[in-house]
């Protein structure tokens, strides 16, 4: 239900809800903060290249969590960096989602039982949207995590409350 | 120079700094070398116009169980392309080993690493604090008597 479906026949007018329109310029340009923690992140990498290329979906990375809209946690998430991914996710302005990419930040991974210094799933600090399983997600993965990131987005509604 | 021929000259050199030797194992040879006369023994060896061991290719911790520490410094002659090994034992109740960050500037990192974690003092080292774990973590992660906390910062840490 995309508004570019819509024929533009009658005189360049599309109607639609400002629910609708509002979701539909959020979801259309997912701006992830640009991090990577582990080897999830040479996938991410390879996601943002010309091969996956993150950009025909409106997403590109930025350098900074003011102007970011997720956070794509691609990698171990150590104790010692948990604090710090915490500070940047309270930086970043609402709304704000959170993938979990890979095993290692969805419940610790490899490191589950003798890590001591990983932190068993970043859920642990942040809320998570979408957790991707892999280890590491192959950049297709990423993408469909996106999509439902995506649709996540386009069912929210802001203006009206979804009936129950 | 073969093995022997450092254990001799350490020997010769040193004397009691040298505490033993074991050159004929299955493992690289090495030579135990007294934990606070190692900064000597290490110029030494840099600066002997026939050892030239002019490369710390690593130095690492160990934990030998029984309250037993030891550290291992693999030096390298490029020159001459000899190897030779040499330990250091210590004490968990007393663990101070001579730094010899001055000797090789690579074990400046390599000594932080061990501090970190297996809590190895290095004596003389210029800035020994951890490089791994976080400044307030507590414990040295490696040893083997190493428990993980429950808690870290209000982050729960088990699974």
């Amino acid at each position: 239900m995309g508004l570019l479906d819509q024929r533009f026949e009658n005189g360049n007018v599309v109607i639609t809800s400002v629910d609708t329109l509002l979701a539909w310029a959020r979801l259309s340009s997912v701006w992830p903060m640009q991090f990577g923690l582990a080897c999830c992140a040479i996938e991410m990498m390879a996601t943002g290249a010309s091969h996956y290329d993150l950009d025909r979906f409106g997403t590109f990375f930025r350098g900074s969590p003011r102007q970011s809209d997720a956070m794509i946690v691609a990698g171990t998430v150590t104790l010692k960096m948990a604090t710090r991914i915490k500070t940047l996710y309270d930086q970043m302005a609402e709304p704000r989602y959170v993938i979990s990419m890979g095993s290692c930040s969805n419940c610790g991974g490899p490191y589950w039982e003798h890590g001591y210094h990983v932190l068993k799933g970043v859920d642990r600090i942040i809320p998570v949207d979408v957790y991707i399983p892999g280890c590491p997600p192959r950049p297709e993965a990423l993408l469909e995590g996106l999509l439902k990131l995506k649709e996540k987005i386009r069912n929210e509604r802001l203006i009206i409350k979804k009936p129950a | 120079m073969i093995p022997q021929e450092f254990n001799d000259l350490l020997t010769s050199t040193f004397g009691e700094a040298i505490l033993e030797s074991k050159l004929d194992g299955v493992f690289d040879p090495f030579i135990v070398v007294a934990p606070d006369r190692m900064p000597e023994v290490a110029r030494f060896l840099r600066d002997n116009e026939k050892t030239l061991c002019d490369a710390l290719m690593c130095l690492s911790g160990v934990d030998l169980t029984k309250g037993k520490l030891g550290v291992v410094y693999h030096l390298h002659s490029t020159k001459f392309n000899h190897k030779i090994v040499l330990k250091a034992f210590v004490t968990v109740e007393h663990p101070h080993v001579g730094s010899v960050e001055a000797v090789w500037k690579t074990a400046n990192w390599h000594e932080r690493e061990a501090f970190d974690m297996f809590g190895i003092v290095f004596d003389g080292h210029p800035d020994l604090r951890r490089i791994l774990m976080p400044d307030d973590w507590e414990g040295y992660p490696l040893r083997k008597d190493y428990q993980v906390p429950e808690f870290y910062n209000g982050m729960k840490v088990p699974y």
